[in-house]
């Protein structure tokens, strides 16, 4: 092999070796190009979970929506979770309050925490919480069980397309993560 | 076929070069030449192909019936997991590497691959990697289960084999990039100065294609199942949603890299069946240079459809009508080729050997399941195909008789090169009529099933799938069986075939088509230590 043409595959290889690597490091920005892509779309029904201010919104008493509660364990996580209403029918801009409740099944204290999703997702944005036992992790004393409140109201702008919306929680199991911390 | 060139002297050819093979099994560690580790690829190939193989039929012995008739849900799973995995990594794409190692420096007249060294390794990682994906199937927990896409949460289940198939999939992916980036080398800087990029025959330039894709995409998948790795054991929560993450990310990574790897095993396809075919039409090749263009703008679309996977994740209607419409784009250069190879045929003075009538296979068959995806594409109709048999059948109908009859194609067309003896046409002729025939009684039923709502990756199922699966099962037995005729045929011609002389060009008028022909059969140890002074040009 000449010099000239082992010189032209070093460069080659070199560049080629670059590109690889700038595209394994592509793969990991996907992960912040995602969550911001969300955020600005709110496309994929990911819910805020930070409180909003109990504002006043001017109630639209002539439409009415159903909001649905749906609870679901991750990984069969020990405890018990359900709401306590399946649905509420409610009016634009007005404030509700529902409860849930969720119980610890074993014998040792427990972290868990609840993610919330909204469905359809685009609606999610206009689905605002003052209060919610999502925002925090929870702990539970062993074979605690407690009634959590979830205060929220449905922005009016929401678009009239939308009828019914899904509100779903699933609870983790936190225990392990926690006590590794 | 007719000799037309006479045989050269061997002895006279090999003079100019100081050294042949290496004596002894130790030639076959260290190896640096081309055509010693195309061969090393290719029967390392045919070996998974047979252990993949195995594994298919496993899983069709147990949907023969419904009901559980000899292994466990969970062993189900991971052969359906592993087969995958197998058959993609270990079988389709090694042998693509394979021929690439055997033809590319022959047909571009130079000679030997650009990095020899690299190119050993490559190989070996290869078969570490794979090593390790068969070793977790001994694993307390059992070989992955979760399928070969590794969705979370369901794969972080996996037992003790969940790091060393994460692993597996990084010796795998690397070896994978060292090959590609040895294969855009040897194009870009080994070609006869008379071999300019618009003469190169279409299975070089769609390998080179496919290299630049495997650079893009190994990557980001390396980069997901890291993801993973760290999501199960350092407490990340890349996929995780109780940290914050979401699940279905690690979608969207993976058909980023999933989505162009279909591609991956299909572009060389691809160049192989434009190598064969106009050989037995007696006729150049229609349309070269729009060959040339539709592979490449397959290549750039395979990286912006690639949640046609996702419909079913809920995503907006946006999202839902663009990958749909971006999606069906891809049949339209599809169409071009489908077209092109048709019109080579056409009016041309055909026969039917065994290569050419897995080529003629492959378009008819490969054209299906390209409809079954375009289907597919329709973003509400795909509500009811996802996840079903009729995605099974779609994705075996572009895999089985389009990859996998290519490469057998590949097989008969150059073995006589490669080795010097001819292999039995009776026997490679009743190959592939058991073949083609028992692929369409194996997969054909699945396309009802799915229509009828046939869940995939499942062990057992409603008793109004049985009669389909049955006659599926039936079809799988006789594919599988009809593949030891080629292993038969593979060893029978290495060990001298019929016996017939075989010529330089070896198929009649081959030498017009493409540089490999002009040499002696079997190929020196090395060939081309000078380049060819002139190249076959496209129109003859
Ligand atoms: C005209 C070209 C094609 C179109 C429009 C197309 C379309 C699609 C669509 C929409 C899906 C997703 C179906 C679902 O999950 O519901 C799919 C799956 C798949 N396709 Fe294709 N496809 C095409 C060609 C190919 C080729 C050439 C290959 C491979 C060589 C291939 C391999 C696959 C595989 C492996 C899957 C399933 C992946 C999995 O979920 O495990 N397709 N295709
Ligand atoms: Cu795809």
């Amino acid at each position: 092999m000449t010099d000239e043409l082992q010189r032209k595959n070093v460069r080659l290889v070199r560049t080629l070796l670059l590109v690889a690597v700038v595209m394994f490091g592509f793969g990991f920005a996907l992960v912040p190009l995602y969550d911001v892509l969300c955020k600005v779309t709110g496309l994929n029904g990911k819910v805020d979970t930070t409180a909003v201010k109990e504002t006043g919104y001017q109630i639209d008493s002539n439409r009415e929506l159903t909001v649905e509660f749906v609870t679901a364990l991750n990984e069969s996580a020990p405890m018990e979770f359900r709401a306590e209403t399946p649905n509420l029918k409610v009016h634009p801009g007005q404030f509700y309050t529902v409860n849930f409740y969720a119980q610890n099944k074993t014998d040792k204290p427990m972290v868990a925490q609840a993610i919330p999703s909204i469905s359809p997702g685009l609606a999610a944005e206009y689905f605002k919480k003052t209060e919610c036992f999502c925002f925090t992790e929870q702990k539970f004393k062993p074979r605690e069980g407690r009634i959590m409140p979830v205060r929220f109201v449905v922005d009016p702008k929401i678009s009239p397309e939308y009828k019914t919306i899904t509100l779903a929680y699933t609870f983790f199991d936190n225990t392990e993560k926690a006590e590794k911390q | 076929m007719s000799a037309v060139i006479a045989p050269h002297d061997h002895e006279h050819d090999d003079h100019h070069d100081d050294h042949g093979p290496m004596k002894g099994w130790i030639r076959w560690i260290i190896t640096t030449n081309h055509k010693d580790i195309g061969t090393l690829y290719l029967l390392f190939a045919l070996a998974m192909f047979f252990v993949g193989g195995a594994m298919a039929m496993v899983i069709r012995a147990e949907l023969f019936e419904p009901g559980l008739q000899f292994v466990n849900p969970q062993f189900f799973n991971s052969m359906t997991t592993m087969h995958a995995l197998v058959m993609v990594f270990g079988a389709v794409m090694p042998a693509f590497v394979g021929l690439a190692n055997w033809q590319i420096p022959m047909m571009i007249g130079a000679p030997d691959m650009a990095l020899p060294r690299m190119n050993n390794m490559s190989f070996w990682m290869l078969v570490a990697g794979v090593l390790l994906l068969a070793s977790t199937l001994f694993m307390e927990g059992g070989a992955p289960a979760a399928g070969w896409t590794l969705y979370p949460p369901l794969v972080l289940q996996t037992g003790a084999a969940l790091p060393f198939a994460i692993f597996s999939v990084h010796l795998l992916g690397i070896s994978s990039i060292m090959g590609a980036i040895n294969i855009i080398a040897t194009i870009f800087n080994m070609r006869a100065p008379a071999m300019t990029l618009m003469k190169m025959p279409l299975f070089v330039w769609t390998w080179l294609i496919t290299a630049f894709l495997l650079i893009a995409i190994m990557p980001v998948f390396a980069g997901a199942v890291t993801m993973l790795l760290t999501d199960r054991f350092f407490d990340t929560s890349f996929f995780d949603a109780a940290g914050g993450g979401d699940p279905v990310l690690y979608q969207h990574i993976f058909w980023f890299f999933g989505h162009p790897e279909v591609y991956v095993m299909i572009l060389p396809t691809f160049g192989v069946a434009s190598t064969i075919i106009p050989v037995f039409a007696r006729k150049p090749l229609f349309g070269y240079s729009s060959m040339v263009y539709a592979t490449a703008s397959i290549a750039f679309l395979s990286f912006i459809v690639w949640a046609h996977h996702m419909f079913l994740v809920g995503m907006p209607m946006a999202g839902e009508l663009y990958f749909m419409y971006a999606t069906m784009l891809i049949a339209i250069p599809t169409g071009v080729k489908v077209f092109n190879w048709t019109a080579t045929m056409w009016k041309g003075a055909m026969t039917f050997e065994t290569p050419m009538l897995f080529s003629i296979a492959f378009v008819v068959l490969f054209t299906m399941g390209g409809f079954t995806g375009l289907m597919m594409a329709v973003a509400p109709a795909d509500f009811q195909y996802h996840d079903t048999y009729f995605i099974v059948a779609h994705f075996h109908y572009t895999l089985v008789p389009a990859s996998v009859f290519i490469l057998m194609a590949a097989g008969y067309f150059w073995l006589p090169k490669w080795t010097g003896h001819m292999y039995n046409e009776k026997i490679g002729k009743l190959h592939f009529w058991l073949s083609a025939i028992s692929v369409n009684i194996l997969f054909f039923p699945q396309h009802f099933l799915g229509l009828a709502g046939m869940p995939r990756r499942i062990p057992d199922y409603a008793v109004q799938f049985a009669d389909w699966n049955m006659v599926s099962s039936i079809g799988g037995f006789i594919f599988g069986l009809s593949q030891l005729l080629f292993l038969y045929i593979v060893i029978d011609t290495i060990r001298g075939g019929t016996g017939e002389k075989v010529t330089d060009e070896v198929w009649e008028d081959a030498h017009k088509h493409s540089l490999e022909w002009t040499l002696p059969s079997p190929a020196p140890y090395h060939t081309f230590t000078t380049p060819p002074e002139t190249v076959p040009s496209e129109h003859f």
